[in-house]
């Protein structure tokens, strides 16, 4: 594990004395950069020293201190350690911070949802409307001083349930018996809803003259939020001309809950079985990365023993997550059930072994501070050595031969273009869309976290970027995961699986931690904040889905209204994570 | 040639197909039901699996491994004459640990003395805001609250369960989670052990 000091590989405040500075508050790292010149500064970050990926952008509320904080983590694609730097504005309204997103366009969605969530005004982002919440909503819910209608104190445990816990319902409490609440001064009958027309004016409009005369107008077409092929309740703006796309703007947030909201409520411990409700396809991974991520903050080791069922777990759920997506992408592009049968089946075996190891199927919540919550039993274990020894290489080549060669899927497939390397890493794609765009960027061997430095595996790449790349990559990340699951089954060590004693209150220091691993989606991030209190003050996900669809809008331009689908469906979104 | 990935591709359906009936004919002939009994089921979710996959809920269910978890109950051992021994002592770690915060306890109170005692006046835990993460269970230091297996508690209004519908006898508790169950009556025993050791030797 490496230690937070070492992401300061770079002397930022000798090459901007004055403008830059050291973070020296105990428990920070990266650098302080004086707001008027960040743009400089981000541009020379990317372009002098070489970090080309913006993984994270977001926002913390400094109540106390009277400041706001912008926080950038940058990281190379070539491997290694990332940079942090941050900005700092007085707590003030209008808060305003320029926009990074002719620096890296990747920053476009997480400075709306720093601007909808914090209330932080990007100054130049073309687009600055509110992305999670709704247009007209009441107040920024992330600012510390904002309080939702079921409010009851500011963190948990709340006094009222012990030891004189009478129940009351919730919705009790609130005059509207519901989780809602209206601005000071609100007039139902008064109000208009704003019908969206700020959605609209955002995508491109024309008017043009066919040769006859004939006046052509734009037309607007609305996919989802209720459309089965946008995997949830996700939906596109789109303009049309003909069967082209000529605009488009992915308009999310029908399953915002504000677990960050949540998360700063919760102690660290509660917020495990949270992040099992983000991505819901591969909880073990999102255990994984909270665990890392607090784990790096409480600065304590994992049980070695722990470390491998960690690692057997989260590539158990790489590979169903791929199997389901194969399955649905083939769904979405019209060949129903037989594909998606075929990989339900084995991921019904592995979900079984997470039932019997953890307990649930989908909601693991499986690991803890320091390691896992208990062993696998022996059954269990010869249940997973059949797995990857016997039956999962099988099922994955029978997948390859039932679709790989299938000459409808190859041309429906073959040269649609998703996107280049020097895009995605633009727009901040990661995972294996990335991968497939010819850029051999696996934060397991370009930022080791866990173990993973002690297999041997390669890094699958495939290079022409198109949808049938994303496809193949998909199956050879499979075969790879098979290969560390057999070296992990096999090397896993006798011993404790905690290196912690079992408590229900974790004691945190203060400081930040940024922890990330490569989830089957993409980058999966956690940025914690800890004030040495029991509850983290700032709690942030940094999910795959959301930022990978920062791109969506850059993709689909000039593709056909038929591709839309399968471009979508190669980003493997899941709403879950991305409306959080 | 043209065609060929799809002929490929055919033929793994195919032999899909087929053996859905192989399968059927084989346990035909060995005399064994594959179908609504438990071995059946248990041959479904193994590495051998093929064929027909799916289980017919409700007439057949999954096999449930012990550490399944659904809603939390509260654990009673059976005293004499039909007595109920709860174990909770309402210390209230579960409803401190509990994430969305579900549970309620009211502690008793000594009437008299107006002291705290050991066990609950009223337990409630609000089945519907419940996530299932089994942190009750896992962190309750006498063994008093455990995560039930039974799934099958949807019903027509809000279940909110109070401490009588909460309860369930040790041996039920035994007869769900086996293992743990005998490796806790251990651990209980060997702590008792202990104590009764150590007042013995304390006179002498």
């Amino acid at each position: 594990m490496t230690a937070p000091a070492s992401t300061q590989t770079v002397d930022l405040a000798a090459r901007f004395p004055g403008i830059v500075t050291a973070d020296t508050r105990p428990g920070y790292s990266g650098f302080i950069v004086e707001k008027d010149k960040l743009v400089e500064v981000a541009t020379a970050i990317r372009d002098e020293f070489g970090y080309d990926l913006l993984t994270a952008v977001t926002a913390v509320d400094y109540l106390p201190e009277g400041k706001m904080e912008v926080v950038y983590h940058a990281y190379k694609t070539t491997g290694g350690p990332g940079l942090v730097f941050r900005v700092q504005v007085p707590r003030v309204d209008p808060i305003e911070v320029p926009s990074l997103i002719n620096v890296y366009p990747g920053a476009d969605l997480q400075e709306r949802e720093a601007w909808d969530l914090m209330g932080i005004r990007f100054t130049g982002h073309p687009d600055l409307r509110r992305i999670l919440m709704w247009e007209g909503f009441d107040g920024h819910p992330l600012r510390k001083d904002w309080k939702e209608p079921f409010y009851e104190e500011d963190a948990k445990p709340f006094k009222s349930r012990w030891p004189e816990g009478r129940h009351v319902m919730a919705e009790d409490r609130n005059p509207y018996k519901d989780n809602l609440k209206f601005p000071e001064n609100f007039d139902p009958e008064k109000w208009i809803p704003d019908n969206d027309n700020m959605l609209y004016q955002s995508l491109k409009r024309y008017t043009m003259k066919n040769e006859d005369g004939l006046e052509t107008d734009h037309i607007v077409v609305n996919m989802g939020p209720q459309h089965p092929s946008t995997h949830g309740v996700f939906r596109a703006a789109i303009t049309l001309e003909g069967e082209t796309i000529v605009g488009l703007k992915p308009v999310v947030g029908y399953l915002h809950r504000n677990h960050d909201k949540i998360g700063e409520r919760n102690t660290f411990l509660q917020n495990m079985p949270y992040t099992d409700r983000l991505d819901y396809f591969n909880s073990m991974s999102n255990n994984l990365a909270y665990a890392i991520t607090v784990e790096k903050l409480m600065n304590i080791p994992v049980a070695e023993r722990a470390e491998y069922i960690r690692v057997i777990m989260a590539e158990l759920s790489r590979i169903q997550n791929h199997l389901v997506f194969i399955g649905m992408l083939l769904n979405d592009l019209g060949a129903m059930y037989t594909p998606a049968l075929y990989a339900f089946e084995e991921r019904e075996l592995i979900l079984d072994v997470f039932e019997a190891v953890s307990g649930a199927r989908m909601m693991c919540n499986y690991l803890r501070f320091g390691g896992v919550v208990r062993d696998i039993p022996p059954y269990v274990m010869q249940k997973i050595k059949d797995l990857v020894f016997d039956r999962l290489p099988a099922k994955t080549d029978e997948m390859d031969r039932l679709l790989t060669e299938n000459e409808v899927l190859v041309a429906r497939l073959k040269g649609v273009p998703v996107i280049d390397g020097e895009t995605a890493i633009k727009y901040s794609v990661t995972g294996p869309v990335l991968r497939a765009a010819g850029v051999p960027y696996d934060i397991r061997r370009a930022d080791p976290y866990s173990i993973y430095d002690r297999f041997d595996f390669d890094v699958a790449v495939r290079y022409n970027g198109d949808l049938y790349d994303n496809y193949l990559i998909r199956l050879d990340e499979i075969r790879q995961s098979l290969r560390i699951l057999q070296q992990a089954v096999k090397q896993i060590p006798d011993g404790p699986i905690n290196s912690q004693k079992p408590q229900y209150q974790v004691r945190v220091p203060a400081g930040e931690a940024y922890g990330r691993i490569e989830s089957p989606k993409g980058e999966l991030a956690f940025y914690v904040v800890s004030n040495g209190k029991p509850n983290p003050w700032r709690y942030h996900v940094r999910p795959a889905s959301f930022v990978n669809i920062t791109c969506l809008e850059k993709i689909c331009l000039g593709a056909k209204i038929a591709d839309f689908v399968a471009l979508l469906g190669v980003l493997d979104i899941v709403m879950g994570e991305l409306d959080r | 040639m043209y065609g060929k990935g799809i002929l490929k591709g055919l033929g793994v359906t195919w032999k899909r197909f087929w053996n859905t009936y192989l399968e059927d004919i084989s346990w035909l002939l060995s005399g064994k039901k594959r179908y609504f009994t438990e071995e059946g089921v248990k041959h479904r979710a193994s590495k051998h699996a093929r064929g027909i996959f799916t289980v017919q809920y409700p007439e057949e269910r999954l096999i449930l491994p012990e550490e399944f978890r659904y809603v939390p109950f509260l654990v009673y051992d059976e005293g004499e004459g039909g007595k109920k021994e709860v174990r909770c002592t309402s210390c209230g770690i579960c409803a401190k640990v509990c994430p969305p915060q579900c549970i309620w306890i009211v502690r008793s109170n000594d009437p008299n003395t107006g002291r705290p005692i050991p066990e609950p006046t009223e337990f409630y835990i609000d089945m519907d805001i419940c996530m299932n993460c089994g942190f009750c269970a896992e962190y309750c230091p006498f063994d008093a609250i455990k995560m039930d297996h039974d799934f099958e508690i949807a019903s027509y209004g809000r279940n909110v369960y109070n401490l009588e519908k909460l309860l369930k006898p040790a041996s039920y508790y035994a007869s769900i989670r086996p293992q743990n169950y005998a490796r806790e009556e251990e651990a209980r025993k060997a702590k008792e052990a202990a104590k009764a050791a150590k007042t013995a030797a304390k006179p002498a």
